[in-house]
């Protein structure tokens, strides 16, 4: 028995990553158990990082499991441990705004995919660099030096509010 | 081949996802969680047009970096005030902490 053709097997790649991706975020939206919608958070993260490895964005996939699964996904857990003694089991997670939300979301919908679907792109056919980490750290060193140092200032600033804010008194 | 369609379809279905989920969650906490699966879609539709239009400059993914850098730094701070919030009012529901309404 012969493989199908690569393109194919990309083609379902694609397909089983974003319907994995869609599904773990409409769990993360619509679960009652704030431990199982942080997980599926994750699952969500991981498979977007697939979808970076598809786009041939290796290094940001990398990064995407690294910063969004390693440290922001471990964030969320700990907060809700250390907030979960008001949040039960029997308590409804959706407020009163359901319908309305519903409403708003599928006019962006109507707004977004018409856009994606019909725009004419100007695609370009050239392959993408084979070895994308000299150039991102090149340019992230010259073009967009002033957005990293940036970017730094408010890490740290991050940090120190995160503290003071958290702090016990 | 995969085109740019189908990912710009993607990262808008995620974003009306995280949308939904946003305005209808009352934990402080989720609603977070949301705002992630918003920046997630963004992410995925830089690099996507990155991608297919200008795949010899990596602007896409540099912005996505950003992204991520500032999302995290977000989160940080987002999560620090939902904790200073529950030790000064025992709750975190969005519906609950109303002092501010008139």
């Amino acid at each position: 028995m012969s493989l199908p053709e690569p393109v194919i097997i990309v083609q379902l790649a694609f397909l089983a990553f974003a319907a994995l991706t869609l599904g773990s975020a409409l769990m993360v939206v619509l679960s009652r158990n704030l431990l199982h919608s942080a997980l599926f958070l994750v699952l969500t993260f991981f498979s977007v990082a697939a979808i970076y490895v598809l786009l041939e964005a290796e290094f940001l996939a990398a990064i995407q499991v690294l910063i969004y699964v390693g440290a922001v996904a471990v964030l969320y857990l700990f907060a809700l441990m250390l907030t979960r003694r008001v949040t039960g089991e029997g308590i409804r997670q959706h407020n009163a705004q359901v319908v309305p939300a519903a409403a708003v979301a599928v006019i962006l919908l109507g707004i977004l995919l018409p856009v994606a679907w019909v725009g004419n792109w100007q695609l370009s056919s050239l392959p993408p660099p084979p070895d994308a980490i000299p150039l991102l750290g090149e340019s992230l060193m010259t073009t967009y030096a002033l957005p990293f140092e940036v970017m730094g200032v408010i890490l740290l600033v991050a940090l120190v509010g995160a503290i003071i804010l958290a702090r016990e008194n | 081949m995969i085109s740019l369609d189908w990912y710009l379809i993607l990262a808008a279905l995620l974003f009306a996802i995280g949308v939904f989920g946003a305005l209808t969650r009352r934990n402080a906490v989720s609603i977070l969680m949301c705002l992630e699966l918003m920046l997630n879609a963004v992410n995925i539709n830089l690099v996507a047009f990155s991608r297919y239009i200008t795949p010899h400059l990596l602007t896409g993914q540099i912005f996505a970096i950003f992204v991520i850098g500032i999302a995290a730094a977000e989160a940080a701070l987002g999560l620090a005030i939902v904790l200073a919030i529950y030790r000064n009012r025992e709750t975190v529901n969005a519906d609950e902490i109303d002092l501010m309404k008139w």
